[in-house]
Formats: structure tokens, sequence, C-alpha cells
């Protein structure tokens, strides 16, 4: 053997980190700051006694130069505006007009006396949006649709379909996808880099997945249905929404909403108060899900109904909490009301001709639904109960 | 995912993109670039029924970690030097991730292709999980590590503190000025696809080497959603190449980009990789091995110098130079050096280098201990309080730097050192391409060009501006650096928790006054001013003044 033989007998020991008894865990030692109480998140006033753990993961993420950026904001739009402008709706909470500290020359930090300094950042999103909320919510629908799909298709439950609700499936509810694919990307999403604090923009963005998600779960049920019903037309929904008559006053409104000019208040307020119980939910609840029934369709209900529920039960409840308390507002009460009455008549008759619009799908299937003025009268039932959480009046043109 | 393919399904889901038929979307966001309608392809192919729960049981394998980490006391075995530096790193990181999730929106605006909007939606959602897991571990460290002090008020502190609003270029470059330059080029093409490699890789082997497992855990679950970003830049690099207009415009933001990150990212977890650190095994690769590996390779010769062909001007000076400035002129071992002189403007604590550390710093970096063990040594001289000021008001040989007026790091390769009058103002600069980005890359115009859209620098760029002729004692307190019996600081040039150990704000009550320095070089005479320029010069390394005799 020569000396540059490894000897078999005494092997080279491996390189790795060696652990090391550190003792560096809490309460080990006693300083300053080293009590449970120094153990939270100390930079916020918790909207509640106790700040939640959706609080600790959101609030202050998104900086603010009124609270403790004193070094500003260090890039800026070629206008330059820069950061995250309070100016990009119209719509106004306490403090906004106060300017911002005018730090310079050995002003020192120059923080917020009273946090949070503006009304904008006491908004927190009921729904607790973070990523394990978002992740759980979502998976476990898109894992109840996939079982609900599969246990249809192997009940071979498609069979059961009449021609006609084949045909008003393949057209409206194919239809529907385009309006949650818009509203989802270009309204939602289009609009998560506008809001004051990253409460606004996150629930933006989650509302956003939702939608797009919703958008996908009825294309891919729409394939799903080519491939099990003879005869299904994949790609009717694309003739439906580029053409026929009763789709094109909701593209229509749709598609406004995206053109909101610099306003993310308006953008998101027109879409779920406005647009989602007037159109949405008339749609939604009030002609597919109270049609498939009676059309032998038991599937397509528990599609809808997984849209339903997150505009229902999470994308207006945290429109109501970021809305609503602006029209208590201590210092723009009145002028956030007067604005969201202002968009309320803007909007609303814009949805309500796009509703009548709709109409004739009501008629399209074998099986009826109520008559659409019923279901026109509880949408707009609904739409009214909204505008009272909203602390807004019912606008006259409802009535039309 | 069923039983329908994810192609098939992919392919589906195409059938959802939109032309609009009667309203326009509204245009928030500027670009300068131009693009033609083109059949690019959605490279993620990513179909939201199945992202769903893969993002779900990937968080089941973070938090399941992160329960027996607890259960099997992790925290006996972590380095307080290693998760000191967390303290910054934490703080700083959730802005960029959710920054990333605001830039989406504007790509949307920019990139004419419905069929890539659905990938940037999916970054988007990406985006909002890295930065709450993260906001979330860092809630599990200051509840569970000896020392919660800087965790507790982090966000608070990264708003106010130097070190935060170097690291803030890596976030609102992401979202402010020109749509494609922030959300493209510098988030996407450079940032994510280049030096996440040391961010979220690199740095968590580190970490692991330091006892903490749960800093893997949670960047290596962020890591596995990077690479769907990358081809989301990828592909919009691809539109953007294929109009000639924009070759210009391209290569103005590629230099930056590429330089504004080595400055930043290599400055901060280059520190944290090679002085945050107890694992000295000659064999565990230096942050310099690192980076040669991870950008130098993987990034600039297999990512970006095939693009070569298709019209890209690859900025190869500005690659070769990064690398001389982190081999030869110490680029990392100035900026750790320049950290722990500032100690007391923090709010962690700082560790000095041992015997053993100084020993792996020879062997890795030849001629380290001549450059910069004497201030090391100095620095474990000063660490305790004993009638001293903080090392920064002694004289051990180092003249405080003034700072770059773009990246903010301060110019600490003293040679590299110009300063330009702009807007008015006299600034210094740490390097040529940092005055470029400043005086001529973010303007109106460039190189004769109309640029309406290119974003500004704005702000109140040197710290010490704002606390000009303070007693460093009211500096501190007004910053918030300080325990909660209202006299010990959060920062300290050691580890040693004794309180008696520890420095207070009476200590900083007799240090001088602060200075800042672009204030004083605003006041010279434009005599002093090249006096001033041509001393600096000559100073270094190690911030040693310039010698006498020259």
């Amino acid at each position: 053997m020569t000396t540059t033989e490894s000897n078999p007998s005494t092997p080279t020991e491996r390189s790795v980190p060696k652990p090391v008894f550190t003792d560096a865990e809490a309460g080990a030692k006693e300083f300053p700051d080293s009590s449970p109480a120094a153990r939270r998140y100390n930079y916020f006033n918790p909207a509640k006694r106790k700040q939640t753990h959706y609080e600790d993961v959101t609030v202050e993420v998104q900086p603010d130069p009124r609270h403790y950026l004193s070094q500003g904001w260090i890039y800026g739009f070629a206008d330059g505006s820069r950061g995250y402008p309070l100016h990009w709706t119209k719509l106004k909470a306490w403090g906004v007009d106060e300017p911002e500290p005018p730090r310079g020359v050995g002003t020192g930090s120059m923080h917020v006396q009273n946090w949070p300094a503006h009304g904008w950042h006491e908004f927190r999103d009921p729904n607790e949006e973070w990523e394990q909320s978002l992740y759980r919510y979502n998976a476990n629908v898109v894992r109840q649709l996939t079982q609900n799909v599969e246990n249809a298709r192997n009940a071979k439950a498609f069979d059961l379909w009449t021609p006609n609700w084949i045909r008003f499936v393949e057209r409206n509810v194919g239809a529907w996808m385009h309006i949650e694919h818009i509203l989802g990307l270009y309204v939602f999403a289009a609009n998560e880099r506008s809001g004051p604090t990253n409460m606004h923009n996150t629930a933006m963005a989650v509302n956003s997945t939702r939608k797009i998600r919703f958008a996908q779960d009825l294309a891919l049920y729409n394939l799903t249905l080519t491939e099990e019903i003879d005869g299904f037309d994949g790609t009717a929904h694309l003739e439906a929404w580029n053409s026929d008559a009763e789709w094109q006053g909701a593209r229509k409104v749709c598609e406004a909403l995206t053109a909101v000019q610099d306003d993310w208040g308006e953008a998101i307020f027109a879409a779920n108060v406005v647009f989602e119980p007037l159109i949405g939910e008339l749609f939604r609840s009030n002609l597919v899900m109270q049609s498939a029934a009676g059309n032998g369709d038991f599937v397509t209900p528990t599609v809808m109904g997984a849209g339903e529920f997150d505009y229902a039960q999470r994308d207006l409840r945290w429109t109501i909490a970021c809305f609503g308390p602006l029209n208590e507002d201590r210092e723009f009460a009145d002028h956030n009301k007067g604005l969201m009455q202002g968009w309320l008549s803007h909007w609303v008759p814009q949805a309500l001709e796009a509703a009548r619009t709709m109409q004739p799908m009501w008629s399209q299937a074998d099986h009826k639904p109520p008559r659409f003025e019923d279901a026109l009268d509880r949408a707009k039932n609904r739409f009214a109960g909204i505008c009272r959480d909203l602390n807004l009046d019912t606008p006259e043109e409802l009535k039309q | 995912m069923s039983r329908q393919s994810l192609a098939k399904a992919h392919q589906k889901i195409q059938e959802l993109a939109w032309e609009p038929q009667y309203h326009e979307p509204y245009m928030k966001y500027g670009t300068d670039y131009t693009f033609r309608k083109a059949a690019k392809k959605d490279p993620l192919k990513q179909v939201l029924r199945s992202y769903f729960p893969m993002e779900e049981e990937k968080d089941h394998r973070v938090y399941g970690a992160q329960d027996g980490a607890i259960r099997g006391n992790m925290f006996r075995q972590v380095q307080e030097r290693w998760l000191e530096w967390q303290k910054l790193f934490l703080s700083i990181i959730p802005l960029p991730e959710i920054s990333a999730a605001r830039s989406m929106p504007m790509l949307f605006h920019a990139v004419p292709n419905p069929e890539l909007h659905n990938g940037q939606a999916i970054q988007m959602i990406d985006e909002v999980r890295h930065s709450t897991i993260q906001q979330n571990l860092k809630r599990l460290y200051m509840n569970n590590y000896i020392d919660p002090a800087g965790f507790n008020n982090s966000l608070r502190n990264f708003q106010t503190d130097y070190c935060g609003t170097i690291g803030r270029q890596f976030a609102e470059g992401f979202i402010t000025g020109d749509a494609i330059t922030a959300a493209s080029i510098y988030l996407t093409i450079v940032a994510e696809t280049a030096f996440t490699n040391t961010l979220f890789v690199a740095m968590p082997a580190e970490a692991a080497a330091n006892g903490d497992y749960l800093l893997p855990t949670v960047f290596h679950s962020v890591q596995s959603d990077e690479s769907r970003h990358i081809s989301n830049g990828y592909a919009t690099l691809l539109m953007a190449l294929s109009d000639e207009d924009n070759r210009q415009l391209l290569e103005r933001d590629l230099r930056y980009a590429w330089w504004n990150n080595h400055r930043v990212v290599d400055a901060a977890i280059g520190t944290f990789i090679e002085y945050g650190t107890k694992d000295r095994r000659k064999d565990r690769e230096s942050y310099a091995e690192m980076w040669r590996r991870w950008i130098y390779d993987d990034y600039y010769r297999s990512y970006l110098l095939p693009l070569e062909k298709y019209g890209l001007v690859i900025p190869h000076d500005l690659v070769e130079e990064s690398w001389k400035q982190i081999w030869e002129k110490g680029y990392v071992h100035e900026v750790a050096q320049f950290f722990a002189t500032g100690w007391l403007a923090n709010y962690w604590r700082i560790d000095g280098m041992t015997d053993e550390d100084f020993e792996w710093f020879e062997y890795k970096y030849p001629g380290w201990y001549d450059k910069y063990g004497k201030w090391w040594e100095n620095y474990n001289r000063l660490a305790l309080p004993n009638g001293h000021n903080a090392i920064v008001a002694e004289d051990v040989d180092y003249v405080y730097p003034h700072r770059c007026w773009t990246c903010m790091v301060p110019c600490l390769v003293r040679e590299d050192m110009v300063m330009q009058e702009v807007d008015g103002q006299w600034r210094t600069y740490c390097h040529e391409v940092c005055r470029w980005t400043d005086a001529e890359a973010f303007r109106p115009t460039y190189q004769g060009r109309e640029t309406p859209n290119m974003g500004r620098l704005v702000g109140h760029r040197e710290w010490e501006t704002l606390y000009h002729g303070w007693n460093w004692a009211d500096v501190v307190k007004d910053m918030g650096f300080v325990r909660d019996d209202g006299k010990t600081m959060t920062a300290q040039p050691h580890l040693n928790l004794d309180p008696k150990k520890m420095w207070t704000l009476d200590h900083m009550r007799r240090m001088p006054h602060l200075q800042s320095p672009n204030v004083l070089l605003n006041e010279m005479t434009d005599a002093e001013r090249e006096a001033f320029k041509a001393d600096y010069n000559r100073q270094g390394p190690a911030g040693r003044p310039a010698p006498k005799d020259a």
C-alpha cells in the first residue's frame, strides 16, 4: 500500500456540521426583553383585544411613510407618485389629508405617535386570509368538486340530462366561466397593486384567486362534459359568450368593470356590491341552481355552489368590512357615502339592463325555474340588504 | 388532477383568454417597451385544480416540521450568531415577496398576451404565500428563541433602519417605474432567476449547518415555487426581444438590474453566510465559491449567455466586475466590517470573529488577516462596555464611509468611489455603474431616447441625514431599538446576555454626535470636495485611512 492510498481500516470521517448544545431556547436566561410579554409583534394595535395570527403575518408588511418609513419611499413613478398612493381611489379614510411628516436634515425618524395615523389601516379582512387559510380553503373546494364530478361520472348521472339542458349547460354555464376569469384577473388581480394597505391588497389578491379558480373549475367541468356526453359541444360557450344576445349585456358590464379609471375602490365596489348580487347571484343561484334538479342534473349545482359560497361567504364578507366603515368614518363619512351612492347610480342601471337581457335564458330549459321577474326581485332584495349593511340608501334606479 | 391530463386541462383553460369587445381595460402602469401580440405559450402550464392541493401539501410539510422543531427543542442547538442575523433578513424579506405579488398586475397591463397572464396570476398567489409564511417563521423564532428583541419589533425596525432601506430596493424596485423594467427585468429575469439561488438555497444550507433546520424548510418550499416564476420572466423576455426597438432598453435594464442585485444581495447574503456562521469546516463552500457556482455558472453561463444569440446584449463586463468585487476587492468583507462598525444603529447582536474564524477566512481568502484581522481583534477588544466608546467612535484605523446614493450600501471599495452633482446635490456613488444608474438610467431620456415611463430614485437616501448633529443615545431611542427596561440596547456587539455586559443608552450618551457625510460633503467648497475625493480613493482596504506618505 502506498501512502496515497487510504487505509480501509481507518475510514475518513465525513465532513458534516457538528451539532452543538447552545441552550438558545426561550427562557434559558433572564435579561431585558426575555419575558413572555416581549414575545409578540409590538408595532401595531390589534383590532380586538388579542392580536390574531392573521394580523401578525399581514399588518405593516407594506410600509407607510406616516408610520415608520423614516427614509420615505425610495423609488418613484415618472409622475412623482411613489409607494401606495392614497389617491388611487377617491374614497378617503380619516387622517389621509394630514401631510406626511416633513423629514429632512436632522429631523429624526418622526415616527407616528398615534398608530395607525389614518383610517385605512383599521381594515382587517374578516376571512383572515393568509397562505394557510388560502390553500386549505381552495384545496378543499377543488377536492370536493373533483369527487362530485367523478361520482357523477361513475354513476352515469349525465345520461339523465335532457337535450335542452345539455345545450343550456354547454352554452350558458360555459359562458359564465369568462365572467369569473375576467373579474378574477382584470378586476381583482389588476387592482391588488393599488390598495392603501397590505390587508386591502391581500384581500383583493385572494378574492382574485377564488375567481380564477372558479373560472377554471367551470372550464374543466366543461371538458369533462365534452368527454362524457355525446354531442356536448365544448366550444359552444365561446359562441354564446361572443355572440348570444342574452350574454352581451353581462359581458358589457363585466368589461366595463375592468375599465374603471384609476380607482380601485370603485372597481371592487362595483364588482362585489353591484355586479355580483344583481347579475352573478341572479344567474348562478336564481337560474342555474334552481333549474338543474328539475332537468335531471344534480352535479352542476355543486360546481356552481362552490362559486356561490366563495362570493356569499368570503368575497362579500370582506367587501362589507372594507367599505362599510368608510360610510361611518369620523372624518369622511359624508364624502364616502356620496361617492358610493354615485357609484350605485352609475352601475345599478347598467347591471339591471344586463340582467334583463339575460331573461330569455329562463325559458331555454325544459323544466323551467321560478319566473325571471321573481328571480330578479330576489336578487334586488339581496342587493338592497347589502346596501343596508353598508349603511347606503337603496338607489332609486333599483325600481327600474 | 383527476382523469384529465394536465396538458389537456391546460389547453382547455386557454379558452378563457379574453379579447375585449365593449371596453378596453384601464392601463394603469406604463412601459417604454413595445410588444406585438405574440403567440407565446404560458410556460407554467399550471392549473389551479392541481396547484392548490400541491401547495397545501407543501404547507403540511412546512408546518409539520415547525411543530417537530419545537417539540424537539431545536433552539437548544441553534447558533445565536446565526439567528441574530435572521432578525435583519426576516424583517426585510416579507416585503420583497409581497411586492412581487403586487408587481404582477403591472405585467397584465404591459404584456399583451393573455396566456402569460395565467402564469402571472399564479405567481401573484405564490408571493402572498411566501410573504406570510416568512412572517410566520419570524413569529416562531420570536416565540422560541432565547432573545426575541429585534424580532418582536421587526417591521418598525426594518422601516427605520438603513439596512432595511437598502433591502427595500429589493421590493420597491419590483413595483415602481416602467412596468417591464421593474416587474420583469429587475424582478424575474435577474432577482428571481439569478439571486434567489443564494437567498433561498445557499443561505438555508448555512442555516442548517448552524442548527436551524426551519429556515431551509420554509425557504426550500418557497424556492420550489421560484422555478415557475423564472419561466414567467423568460417568456416575457423572449417577447420583448422580438421587437428591435426594445434592445436598447433591455441592455440598460439588464445593466441596472444586474449591478443593483449584486450590490444589495451580495452585501447582505454574503455577510450572513460568511460572518453569521459557526461552521468553519475548510471544505464547506465560501460565499465566493457559492457565487461562482450558483450565479456565474448556473445563471450567467447557462441562462444568460445563450440569450445572446437572440440579440440580448449581456453585461459581460459587469458580471466580471461583480466577481472581481467579491474575489479581489473584498466586497463582502468590507460590508460585514461596516455592519459591525455600525452595530449600534441596528437591532440585532453581532458576534465577533474568533481565531477559528480567522483561520477559515485566511484559508478561503488568502490575505484576509492582513486586511481585516486587526480590525476584528479591535472589535472583540471593544465589545463589552468598559469605559470606552462603541467602535465607530474609537481610533481603529477605520474611516467612516460615505453612502452610495443609488444602492445605499456605503462606498466601501474606496478606490471605486465617484461623485457627481445631480439634481442640485453632490452625491457619492460606490461605483461608476451606480452613478450611471442615478444620473443616466433613471431619467426621462436615455441616450437621446424618450423614456417617459422610467422611474426615479427618490427619498431620503442617506440615513445619516436624518440624524445629522444628534447624540447617539437619542438616535437609538428615536429609532426604538431599546429593550423593555427602557435603557438596554437591542443591538449589542457580542452575544453575552448578562445585563451587566450589555450596552445601554447611557453608554451612547457620551459618544460624539453623529454627522452626515453627505451633508458635510455639500458644505465643502469645490476644492475641498476634490481633495476629499482624492483622499477617499486612496483609503482602504478595510476602511484604513489613506497612507500619509503617498
